[in-house]
């Protein structure tokens, strides 16, 4: 029983890696323009997509995952010059519709280019049982890969001129911009960061779920979950909030409701969290002038 | 008098559209035409409360399916008439739709966005469920017959079926229409336009927001029903995200605050779809999101609105210059106001609410 549940808490950390990274992702875009990307799951997907084909096209796997990630960068940034730049400040509505249409259009463009059916998708790792049996390799991996990421992001942010260019531009774009931040460039690298994140993930969450054009439609539902549970405006929590809902989900998926209900958990977790404590744990209360 | 003789002209273009393609269209276009109107009524129940009371839904495609569902359980486990299953669903999707409100009271704009989107892609996994299957028919889903036409009509299935459902949507219409014109409508505007100005003028914001919640799942629901009756058919997978999210798109493109403008919006689902499947398999998802980005930078009012300045503008150039009505006033400042608080500059409102 017990080594049942602490099997159970292994794979939801190595699953929550992954909802970690991509609710990084979302956090980063709604810090810096108060925009939730609808299509952050499907730009991770089309990333996956990518680095498949450059897999197919016989590059070994790091030099095609590298590619990925930084043609994602490329798209991300791209994404945001031309869509987004335009609506800094239009009602919420017209981001929504825009962000819904780029799904959209990203979903049937993956359809389009690669095709509907199921792929699998190569894993870097042995596969092999690792400590002691309680996570495979690629779990293991996985875990390792994305920490890293998180590291690096961590890093890049806490200890670089461009990071804390960057937090301030997301900060106070004016200010920022008075002290010489070119705030226009932050935004769309803040783009691009989060659509490479978001390859990774992807390229790591593949090998487990298989590739299809709907691939990350769940996934992004439990980062959504995880980035509110930690604090939409928190980086910090939205990571500790994506472990956090990977380690609830496999729980309650193997104890509470059901592996048929698992979605429907995520589900509950937004609403409750919604509900109860809309900043989310580590979330900051925003006071505006009336 | 303009007024009335518009009704009249309502009143004629309803009965051609009724009267001719029952007469002269083949059974298959019938289908299509009725499904046009159940994506209208759909469509209409998003626009009641995403257009005219500002919460933005993502996830209508669950009361379609809830009131699909209500109809097929009914119709296959208690034998009832394929009406009188239409108030049963009507009461359930707006007791679903009352109760899903009390929670979206607290969510402004984006977070209710986000949070009916994940509802919807949560709805097949729940219609899937097993504790369930006995009654929702589980993957399978329920099989339900086409209804015959009544006193000895001869009409076909088809043929009937597409004047009930044409006569639903014209008592439905009307409801919506007197709806948003009266003290409801403009407390629900009031509301979407500058919450906190419509609670300083003395409106209930959480009485009329949790009913505009109801309202619109009832229409959103009884078009459910009827698409269930026309294609004879639920399962879990035809509910899936996509939807929700076509519903979306059709209200946008129809214009999210125009009555009018939602048989636009379903007439563009319905049949976009075929047209753009001839080139592939993928196309009509990019052939929407196209249109959905577009119309969100060039056409903001939808084309709805778009045809109603076209109108006005000819109307201004044939008539003689007399003054405008007030009540057309009243109208186009609906269709050109900002649809939705100003969400992008105060964040997080609803924190706000919390903070005080």
């Amino acid at each position: 029983m017990l080594a049942g549940v602490l099997h159970q808490i292994m794979s939801g950390i190595a699953t929550g890696g992954i909802y970690a990274s991509v609710a990084l992702a979302l956090v980063m875009i709604y810090q810096a323009t108060h925009h939730v990307n609808f299509a952050q799951g499907e730009m991770a997907t089309f990333s996956t997509y990518i680095a498949l084909s450059f897999i197919n096209a016989g590059f070994p796997y790091w030099i095609a995952f590298a590619a990925a990630v930084v043609i994602s960068f490329a798209i991300g940034v791209a994404i945001e010059r031309v869509l987004m730049r335009p609506l800094a400040n239009a009602p919420i509505l017209a981001s929504v519709g825009v962000f819904v249409g780029l799904l959209l259009i990203i979903n049937s463009l993956s359809g389009w280019f690669f095709d509907y059916t199921i792929k699998q998708f190569p894993t870097p790792f042995p596969d092999k049982p690792m400590l002691g049996g309680y996570l495979s390799g690629h779990e293991l991996g996985s875990t390792g890969v994305t920490l890293l990421v998180l590291i690096c992001v961590y890093l890049f942010f806490r200890h670089t001129r461009l990071g804390l260019a960057m937090r301030g531009a997301a900060f106070n774009a004016t200010s920022s911009r008075l002290v010489g931040v070119r705030v226009g460039w932050m935004l769309a690298l803040g783009w691009g960061l989060a659509a490479a994140i978001g390859a990774v993930a992807g390229c790591m969450v593949a090998p487990i779920v298989f590739l299809d054009p709907n691939m990350m439609s769940g996934i992004l539902l439990y980062a959504f979950a995880g980035a509110l549970l930690g604090g939409i405006d928190n980086p910090l929590g939205a990571v500790l909030g994506g472990f956090a809902v990977g380690v609830i989900e496999n729980l309650g998926g193997a104890y509470l409701v059901g592996t048929e209900l698992k979605l429907t958990l995520a589900l509950a977790i937004i609403v409750t969290v919604l509900t109860i404590k809309p900043t989310g744990l580590m979330g900051r209360k925003v006071y505006s002038r009336v | 008098m303009m007024k009335m003789r518009t009704s009249w002209l309502i009143a004629l273009l309803v009965v051609l559209a009724t009267v001719v393609p029952v007469v002269g269209f083949t059974d298959y276009h019938l289908f299509q035409l009725t499904m046009v109107v159940v994506y209208a009524i759909a469509i209409l129940g998003l626009s009641l409360l995403t257009g005219f009371n500002g919460q933005i839904s993502l996830g209508h495609g669950a009361f379609y399916a809830i009131g699909a569902y209500t109809t097929a359980i009914l119709m296959t486990t208690w034998n009832m008439p394929y009406w009188a299953t239409l108030p049963v669903s009507a009461i359930v999707c707006a007791g679903v739709g009352f109760l899903l409100g009390l929670p979206a009271l607290r969510l402004d704009g984006l977070y209710l966005a986000l949070t009916t989107f994940a509802m919807a892609v949560a709805i097949p996994q729940i219609l899937k469920y097993k504790a369930f299957e006995e009654w929702t028919g589980g993957v399978q889903g329920l099989v339900i017959d086409k209804p015959e036409a009544p006193f000895g009509l001869q009409l076909s299935p088809d043929q009937w079926l597409y004047l009930f459902t044409v006569g639903v949507a014209v008592l439905l219409y009307v409801i919506a229409w007197n709806i948003v014109r009266g003290r409801i409508g403009r407390a629900m505007m009031a509301i979407r336009d500058h919450a906190m100005a419509a609670e300083a003028m003395g409106i209930n914001l959480p009485i009329v927001k949790t009913r505009a919640f109801a309202l619109s799942a009832m229409y959103t629901g009884l078009a459910g029903s009827l698409g269930a009756i026309a294609v004879q058919f639920v399962a879990p997978d035809s509910f899936a995200v996509f939807v929700s999210i076509f519903l979306f798109v059709g209200l946008v493109v129809g214009g999210v605050s125009s009555i009018g403008g939602t048989l636009i919006g379903a007439a563009f689902i319905e049949f976009v779809p075929n047209v753009a499947d001839k080139v592939s398999k993928a196309a009509p998802g990019a052939v929407y999101g196209v249109i959905l980005i577009a119309v969100m930078f060039l056409m903001p009012a939808g084309a709805g609105g778009f045809l109603r300045a076209m109108g006005r503008r000819v109307l201004r150039i044939g008539a003689a210059p007399e003054p405008l009505v007030d009540e057309e006033e009243e109208v186009a400042a609906v269709e050109y106001a900002p649809v939705v608080g100003d969400l992008v500059k105060r964040p997080l409102a609803s924190e706000k609410h919390n903070a005080d």
